[in-house]
């Protein structure tokens, strides 16, 4: 008998082996994007940590616009400026525990202040007198990353070798939306479901890759869309609402502690500023759009629940108000100083002991310092004795 | 040397206004150029070098791709199989790495692969090398990279006229071409007539920007300003310094380089990127080989410290100066010495 002759018969079953692997129905984000401030959900919420993320939201904002402010003064080579973002920036690193790792990338100066940085030593990248500056052992922050989406595979890999090591550390990791369409993203996405490696990955979708918007990002319903052909749960959440960021992101980490694999959460907000201030935003935004956030912004979103609520006594709001003034004159101090930099550590962490060709290289700039100095110097006397 | 009937411009031109104009005449006479990179649309790139090119051409020749550099070079040798000619922009020197992959596996070798039945005319815009102060990843001088793949051609500019036409001649190559810009002399205003008919230059010719009897200075890209300048402060030491533009290290133009060297008899090679492995350990080496009877000294390098780029603040320490090519100049008395 043919395959034609049994055609009445024939009934399409599917290939033996298989099945889904994984159900995807609680992986598919929420419709709408996650929201506490304004909800009955904030009812719940706890008054002490509200203040304290008011406080946090007043001075990152203050950090922000002295960060911008020494950039217009030359004291910073650049500051991409995450004002609008502050939520995101601040519940990413609240929520972590002290031997928890920070994966920021370069937009994220203010989740690594908020984890206890020192606010000098976060700007080392971006004040351009060395690349990093700090021990991320010591702080478990890693480096400031610039090349898109490459820390997220290191996060990863930093959440699996402690896993192995029965450590019950989490690795946050955060990203952009247009780093999203990185190879890398991919592959540390899918390196983290595979091995069920306890890595949080925050999404800020702040409207623009530069001047690309979303829609020529991605073509996919939301960014939270794509854990699920990962095979991890995808969280959309309001990325203004710092309550709402706490709780997602806090849940998120408990999960991956507890054993429960990774999470790709995106925050939906917006970028306040310019890309840097190398950026010309006219170019490719209008005003009437930014605008429309302003009346969305993390800050006033939270400062209105609290009135509502008799939590934001005039006493809370000055003492927010102080910390942050006081935070930003000493940067700007410290700041308006120049960093004493030694140009021959030039060869000093290349390689655990220098090559002799560094050796060489270094006693060839040691001699033209030297030389500089005594020109210097000389010339110091020659006006000396001219007067 | 073909000439092109230019526009009538009204201002003097920067290397960047010259390479836009040179990416707009590319794609006003051929339609099967396509432009495509990050940010290159309604920001013009973040240099503006494609300023107006969507405009004028239309979203679908002048494309924001996703942020995604290995997407875009390996849909570019997708476009270039089916017979366009894609010009890639990466948007920093240090952010063409993840493109290797393309660039090395399949970029390089398609057409020796397919024995010549399909070689790929795709221009690899890089903007490259340090000087303007940019934070980490957005100084690196990656040409010894690109040098040691063979299948690519190796470009870099160092004025505004050759910005334009090695950019043309580029575009218009059968063969894939990784074309470097040198970030520092983007805004550079130097001897181009906007107004003018323009040359589109042959890849692969060095040209002798300044003739001399005592010594060749062999360089590229942003290093030139600085070899020109060092020839003049030469000269009160009494040394008449020749400065050579490489303008193309793949393919290398060893005639007019050994014939400077022949007359010279002595030579110096520089440039940013590292020495250790770094270009001038090949072209001492090609100018040994070439030259050997008429060295009056070893060929010497003046080039970046071998550690990854330096933060801003101290970046003039690693780029070569002038002193330090003057320092090498003086070691070129060979005899006096040993
Ligand atoms: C691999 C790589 N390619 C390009 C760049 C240049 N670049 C820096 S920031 C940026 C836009 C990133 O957008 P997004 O990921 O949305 O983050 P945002 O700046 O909005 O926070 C680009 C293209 C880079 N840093 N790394």
């Amino acid at each position: 008998m043919t395959v034609m002759e049994q055609r009445g018969a024939y009934r399409p079953t599917p290939p033996p082996a298989w099945q889904p692997r994984t159900d995807p129905a609680p992986l598919l984000p929420d419709a709408e994007p996650y929201r506490v401030l304004g909800t009955e959900a904030a009812g719940k919420a706890d008054p002490g940590l509200l203040r304290r993320l008011y406080a946090e939201l007043v001075r990152g904002r203050r950090y922000n616009t002295q960060a911008t402010a020494l950039t217009k003064q030359g004291r910073l080579a650049v500051y991409p400026s995450s004002t609008g973002q502050e939520a995101c920036e601040i519940a990413a690193a609240l929520v972590l525990e002290e031997r928890d790792w920070l994966f920021p990338s370069y937009r994220d100066t203010l989740a690594v202040l908020t984890r206890g940085l020192d606010p000098v030593s976060a700007l080392t990248l971006l004040r351009g007198d060395w690349h990093t500056g700090y021990d991320p052992r010591e702080h478990r922050i890693a480096p400031l990353c610039t090349p898109l989406a490459t820390q997220l595979p290191h996060a990863v890999g930093l959440a699996h070798a402690a896993r192995l090591k029965g450590d019950d550390v989490v690795a946050l990791a955060m990203v952009g939306d247009g780093g999203t369409s990185e190879g890398d993203f991919h592959e540390a996405l899918n390196f983290a479901a595979v091995w069920r490696a306890p890595v949080v990955f925050l999404v800020q979708n702040n409207g623009f890759a530069i001047s690309v918007p979303l829609d020529r990002q991605t073509a996919a319903p939301s960014l939270a869309h794509k854990a699920v052909g990962y095979g991890m749960p995808g969280r959309l959440v309001d990325g203004n609402d710092v309550a709402a960021m706490h709780e997602v992101l806090g849940e998120a980490v408990a999960r991956a502690r507890e054993g429960g694999g990774p999470t790709l959460v995106e925050a939906i907000t917006y970028r306040m500023e310019a890309h840097t201030n190398a950026d010309d935003a006219t170019r490719y935004r209008h005003d009437d759009e930014v605008a429309a956030w302003r009346d969305h912004d993390p800050v006033l979103l939270l400062e209105r629940e609290l009135v509502e609520r008799g939590l934001l006594d005039d006493d809370t709001r000055r003492r927010a108000s102080e910390d942050a003034e006081a935070m930003a004159a000493d940067l700007r101090e410290r700041m308006n100083k120049d960093p004493l930099l030694d140009p021959m550590d030039l060869f000093t962490h290349v390689y655990a002991e220098q090559t002799s060709q560094l050796r060489e290289q270094a006693a060839q700039l040691r001699a033209e310092l030297e030389a500089a100095a005594e020109e210097a110097e000389a010339a110091e006397s020659a006006k000396g004795e001219t007067r | 040397m073909t000439t092109v009937a230019a526009k009538p411009a009204t201002k003097p031109a920067t290397m960047a206004q010259a390479l836009g104009r040179a990416l707009r005449d590319s794609m006003a006479e051929d339609s099967s150029v396509h432009v495509l990179g990050e940010d290159v649309g309604a920001l013009g790139g973040v240099f503006r070098v494609t300023d107006g090119l969507t405009k004028e051409f239309g979203e679908d020749r002048c494309t924001d791709t996703p942020l995604a550099e290995a997407g875009i070079l390996g849909t570019a040798v997708g476009m270039a199989m089916y017979g366009l000619r894609p010009v890639v922009e990466m948007q920093f020197d240090a952010f063409a790495y993840p493109a290797f992959e393309q660039l090395i596996s399949h970029v390089a070798r398609m057409r020796n692969r397919t024995r010549g039945a399909m070689p790929l005319p795709i221009t690899v815009r890089v903007p490259y090398g340090g000087g303007i102060g940019g934070v980490e990843h957005h100084s690196d001088s990656s040409e010894a990279y690109y040098m040691a793949t063979p299948g690519l051609h190796v470009v870099a500019p160092a004025t505004v006229a050759d910005a334009y036409g090695l950019l043309r001649a580029s575009i218009a190559s059968d063969d894939p071409v990784v074309f470097l810009e040198p970030k520092r002399l983007y805004w550079s205003k130097a001897d181009w007539n906007p107004d003018a008919p323009q040359s589109v230059e042959p890849i692969g010719r060095a040209v002798v920007r300044r003739p001399g009897r005592s010594a060749t200075l062999i360089t590229y890209g942003p290093s030139v300003p600085v070899c020109l300048e060092a020839a003049e402060a030469a000269r009160a030491e009494g040394w008449d310094l020749e400065v050579v533009d490489l303008r193309s290290l793949v393919p290398f133009d060893d005639e007019t380089v050994a014939a400077s060297v022949r007359r010279t008899g002595r030579a110096v090679v520089v440039h940013e990127s590292s020495g250790f492995g770094g270009p001038g350990g090949e072209i001492a080496a090609r100018v040994t080989e070439r030259c050997f009877h008429h060295l009056e000294a070893p060929v010497l390098r003046v080039a970046g410290f071998d550690i990854p780029y330096p933060p801003p603040m101290l970046e003039k320490h690693h780029l070569p100066g002038v002193d330090r090519i003057l320092d090498a100049v003086a070691r070129l008395q060979w005899e006096a010495q040993s």
